[in-house]
């Protein structure tokens, strides 16, 4: 049985095969609206995330199944003090397939390591956030037609964004990728992604401050949102919150098939007058979320259709 | 240089960084052996400027190649028959277990206290570890 709990579980033969379920799911859902007849889905979410949950419980419906599951630690087991090894065996029994968000780094992986159903990394602390991924993933390849050759700029909260390392790692694998890294400098991405990520595959890449000067460059912008709770003091949240903001007038310098991502929420850095250009894409983005979700079901719960 | 012409049968681990020598010596329990053990603290070192050393004259019997983990850089000189029979740098274990801690307050580990810490070599050259759970990186 098979998890996912990194964005680097899939080889990209697994990660080919995904993108091409999820996108005959999106082209032709109705041949799967069956598929996971019977079977359930638990979203074990010990943190609030409406977004999330809410996307995986589309996923399984859409799909045929069912949902269960609690959506805060308040009204889990946890709040009884029960760990995650011990909730992951009695769900084994409830669910066929299960989403775990956790504010704890790795209590995903502690959950797959004791689990008798595949278990989905929905998010853990500042880790790994894998769906999301995928997510950006499917948006890039559906809209682009392609993943590798492209260069694609990161805009905002590089140092926190975990969906920004993980969407990093991911491209690197593929041929011909090239990063922009837009950010405050006290918002770079970490060295470790520098130095083993992007050093170690020898990607071309670039940091700068700058957004309006580097649009021209790039295939794809992906921008973030500069979370509150990342920071430890309110004063820097304030005075880092809306150092990148991307609205009309800059999107003028960009390609006209440039692409604008981003994995939402967001809070101000994207205008919203910028949401009815074509190339902002990030709500189209979070539908696809959905497919890429019914997709993984499927392949974790070892499903075909006739 | 630490003479060790009495050793007949023992260990001296050397180029420990300065300081260091307190953290190997609980890490063996070198407190409860009964042979005599030396630690100097801040010995000179052409190569580190200062470095600490520990002496053991016995037999010690735990994994010495875990030491790496603590500190991938000291050295091992072997001594048996009063002789120097082996003198190498610790082979960095791919797995450990058990041995050191996730610092990282948002770890699995800091809140479900039964978890073992466990650490996973990602960088042999550096000798860097990441916690198998949180995937941080191990400061020594």
């Amino acid at each position: 049985m098979k998890h996912l709990i990194s964005p680097l579980d899939l080889s990209l033969d697994e990660l080919s095969k995904l993108l091409d379920l999820a996108s005959d799911m999106y082209q032709n859902p109705k041949k799967y609206a069956d598929v996971c007849h019977g079977k359930k889905l638990a979203t074990l979410f010990y943190e609030p995330s409406t977004r999330t949950r809410l996307s995986f419980e589309a996923a399984m419906l859409n799909l045929g199944g069912s949902v269960l599951g609690f959506s805060s630690a308040d009204s889990s087991s946890a709040a009884k003090g029960e760990s995650v090894a011990d909730t992951i065996r009695v769900i084994s029994s409830y669910a066929d397939i299960c989403a775990m968000r956790h504010p704890k780094e790795g209590a995903p992986y502690v959950a797959a390591t004791h689990a008798t159903i595949p278990v989905i990394n929905a998010g853990d602390g500042g880790h790994n956030h894998p769906t999301q991924t995928l997510t950006d993933l499917l948006t890039i390849k559906q809209l682009k037609g392609r993943l590798d050759n492209l260069t694609i700029g990161f805009c905002g909260d590089l140092k926190f964004g975990r969906t920004v390392h993980s969407l990093i790692e991911a491209m690197v694998r593929y041929p011909g990728s090239r990063f922009v890294l837009i950010s405050p400098k006290e918002l770079k991405v970490p060295t470790y992604l520098r130095e083993e990520v992007l050093d170690a595959h020898q990607v071309p890449y670039k940091e700068v401050n700058v957004l309006e000067e580097i649009m021209p460059e790039l295939d794809c912008l992906y921008m973030t949102r500069v979370q509150r709770e990342r920071f430890f003091n309110e004063e820097d949240y304030i005075r880092l919150k809306d150092s990148f903001i991307l609205d009309a007038a800059k999107m003028q310098y960009a390609n006209k098939d440039m692409l604008v991502l981003h994995p939402l929420p967001r809070v101000n850095e994207i205008a919203t007058e910028v949401d009815n250009d074509p190339r902002a894409v990030y709500f189209k983005q979070a539908e696809f979320g959905v497919y890429v979700r019914m997709a993984l079901i499927m392949t974790l719960l070892e499903l075909t259709v006739a | 240089m630490l003479n060790i012409g009495g050793l007949t049968e023992g260990v001296v681990i050397d180029h420990i960084v300065a300081g260091g020598a307190m953290k190997i010596y609980e890490y063996l329990n070198l407190d409860k052996l009964d042979c005599s053990v030396a630690i100097i603290k801040n010995a000179k070192s052409k190569k580190m400027g200062k470095k600490d050393i520990i002496k053991i004259d016995g037999p010690i019997r735990v994994d010495l190649d875990m030491l790496g983990v603590l500190d991938p850089n000291l050295t091992l000189d072997i001594i048996k028959d009063g002789k120097i029979i082996e003198k190498r740098n610790p082979q960095l274990p791919e797995l450990v277990t058990g041995i050191i801690r996730c610092k990282n307050p948002r770890c699995i580990t800091s809140i479900e206290q039964e978890l073992v810490h466990k650490f996973r070599l990602t960088n042999k050259e550096k000798g860097m570890y990441r916690c198998i759970y949180c995937e941080q990186a191990y400061k020594r």
